[in-house]
């Protein structure tokens, strides 16, 4: 990829912080968070559950429910405008036009009662006013596009007739309507099976490509970053602790928790089981985060001043910064 | 689909021979009875042991209860002939198939009423949640369900008589021959019995709104670029009154209910105020024909109610 170029990124969140009010105080989801995706380009946000990797994609197309959540501060860069001072019709236009989501749970997220056809030419209905018989025809296509057989047939059937697998490639197909210059996929496969997993990513991943879009993989799965992205976030309570190209969190990873994920993927070693090596603890209350750094109560190479300041992201090379003021490298 | 519905139909039999039964024995369980009506209202008849059983025999009530239910059931599976009334003599099914018509169109007219106000409520409560216009939604809701339309017929009939002189419209003329004058009588009992069946459904159609409002599809909707309006339209109400059909069919007992008492206020000649008069004279041929004739509707009106369900969801339609 074009790492090196000086044009702008196609989107670029600055300081993004969105908080949700709750009873137990306000909840810091997404605390100060910046990042960049380039046109074509693929990038990773990695993180567990209530790390903030869902609520940063939803807060880029402006979909946080308010109340009780907001976006506090910062800004969402989209090809030159900042989607964020954009009044609620003219972000409408965006969304499913030029950024499409494509969300986690395909058995929810399609309506029970239209039919899929309906629902994957809403994009184009609404953004480009084709006529019905367009629409549908487009339909097809966009079902062929995802390999669903017999399109003609399948535009008129319910979500309920599809299978898990196949209602994520209606939702690719939807996504996928407007040819949308970036593509926000959402744990696209953590409810499929695995066998149809790899079939899933690698259909978007082609798809996208093909259509040059650039895509925002969220995932809790290392696996699949390893294989599909080219730039990598790792996310712990609602920041991003760890950046850098694919490459560089693999081979080099230096925060602490992202070694630990590493640690809590399940190996295979020349035949051998390497045991598991969970992450032991809960990550920390949104609402009352500790003053240091926010991995600190979970961290083996906590030190004092770890509990006291929080440490700033700091660039190690080219695009790979990180936030811990431990050396990892030093310590093991 | 349509074993689902051949299904439906058979589980219907039994259900109206044990509604038969019930209706049938509860009525004659109860104390008094016809004879002592009939002995009471004419100055020509002596109280006596003798007469009592000679206008027993007369009107078949000397026999034991089964047998008497088995001639019932007879005389309408054979003769289609729901039987005679004990105090006027008439025969039942006509003089219920008479009143039929304007108790339908009370009932009809309070649904209609009813949908009619509460699912733009319900609707605009659920997408305005916990402001103002929320707030004062579910305040008249509460209220509808806590005001007996007893007591609101009454008033309606009696304040304004009392201030202006001026009374809700109670003459019924014959549908074809002036539509809205035959309308505008059910036009204030309607709204009374239609304004508590609002109260339900406005807050049923709120609380499934909410629920639907959250689900995951409404989001991928909103993904999509869709207006507010088009997704309440589109993605939630139908998905959102699916339930609230299943209340119609609840409404229906209710209704019948209801008109019984609106019908005496309003005077309106319809099924309610014939069954009112049935049960003060004991007239047992009316009563059970009346409480047959409801419980065939409401069963009626429930299948359809099961069956519509198909219409709207795909996947009821697939099974079966």
């Amino acid at each position: 990829m074009n790492y090196t170029s000086e044009a702008p990124p196609l989107l670029e969140v600055r300081e993004l912080k969105t908080y949700f009010r709750s009873d137990g105080g306000i909840v810091k989801a997404v605390d100060g968070v910046s990042f960049t995706v380039d046109a074509g380009e693929t990038v990773a946000i990695v993180g567990e559950s209530g790390s903030g990797k869902s609520v940063t994609a939803l807060s880029v197309l402006r979909l946080i429910p308010n109340p009780p959540g907001e976006i506090v501060s910062g800004q969402i860069r989209f090809a030159g405008t900042d989607l964020l001072e954009l009044s609620e019709p003219e972000a409408r236009k965006i969304r499913g036009d030029r950024i499409a989501m494509i969300f986690q749970e395909p058995m929810t997220s399609l309506n029970p009662s239209l039919t899929i056809g309906r629902q994957v030419g809403e994009p184009i209905e609404i953004h480009r006013k084709s006529l019905a018989k367009v629409v549908r025809e487009k339909c097809v296509d966009l079902l062929q596009k995802v390999r669903i057989p017999d399109p003609e047939r399948r535009v008129s059937s319910f979500p309920h007739e599809f299978s898990g697998g196949m209602r994520q490639r209606a939702m690719i197909a939807m996504g996928l309507a407007c040819e949308p210059e970036l593509i926000i996929a959402d744990e696209p496969t953590t409810a499929l099976d695995v066998t149809v997993q790899a079939q899933v990513l690698d259909l978007l991943k082609e798809l996208t490509r093909e259509s040059q879009a650039a895509l925002v993989l969220i995932t809790h799965d290392l696996g699949v970053v390893a294989r599909y992205a080219d730039r990598v976030n790792v996310m712990y309570a609602g920041k991003i602790v760890e950046t850098g190209t694919a490459r560089d969190i693999y081979n080099d990873p230096r925060h602490p928790y992202t070694l630990g994920l590493m640690n809590s993927v399940p190996k295979l070693n020349n035949g051998e089981k390497a045991p598991l090596e969970p992450i032991e603890g809960q990550p920390p209350d949104l609402s009352n985060m500790p003053p240091g750094c926010s991995f600190e109560p979970r961290c083996p190479y906590s030190t004092e001043h770890c509990r006291s300041e929080q440490p700033e992201l700091s660039l190690i090379s080219g695009k790979h910064a990180f936030a811990c003021w431990v050396n990892v490298k030093d310590v093991s | 689909m349509q074993r689902y519905i051949l299904r439906r139909l058979l589980a219907v039999i039994p259900t109206l021979f044990f509604a038969s039964i019930i209706v049938f024995m509860v009525i004659r369980i109860l104390p008094g009875d016809a004879v002592d009506l009939i002995i009471k209202s004419s100055p020509f008849m002596e109280d006596s042991e003798q007469l009592r059983k000679e206008i027993e025999a007369d009107l078949g009530l000397d026999k034991p209860m089964h047998i008497q239910y088995f001639y019932w059931v007879r005389d309408i599976v054979v003769y289609r002939d729901l039987g005679t009334s004990l105090i006027r003599e008439t025969p039942v099914g006509p003089d219920i198939a008479e009143r039929v018509p304007v108790t339908m169109t009370m009932g009809i007219l309070a649904v209609v009423f009813a949908l009619a106000i509460s699912i733009p409520i319900g609707v605009y409560s659920a997408m305005k949640q916990d402001t103002i216009g929320d707030h004062v939604g579910r305040s008249f809701a509460i209220l509808g369900l806590a005001i007996p339309s007893f007591w609101l017929g009454t008033m309606i009939v009696i304040l304004p008589a009392i201030w202006w002189g001026w009374s809700p419209p109670s003459r019924l003329v014959p549908f074809f021959d002036d539509p809205f004058r035959y309308l505008s009588v059910f036009v204030t009992p309607a709204a009374i019995l239609g304004a508590s069946l609002a109260a339900v459904t406005m807050r049923m159609t709120r609380t499934m709104m909410l629920e639907v409002l959250r689900q995951d599809y409404i989001r991928t909707a909103r993904a999509k670029g869709l207006s507010e309006t088009l997704v309440v339209m589109r993605h939630a109400i139908r998905n959102a009154l699916i339930p609230v059909i299943t209340l119609i069919g609840l409404f229906v007992p209710y209704i019948i209910g209801g008109t019984v008492i609106l019908e005496r206020i309003f005077d309106i000649p319809g099924i309610g105020q014939l069954l009112l008069l049935a049960v003060q004279d004991r007239d047992y041929p009316v009563i059970t024909g009346i409480f047959l004739m409801v419980g065939i509707f409401v069963i009626s009106v429930n299948l359809i109610v099961d069956l519509s369900y198909g219409l709207l969801d795909p996947k009821v339609r697939d099974q079966e």
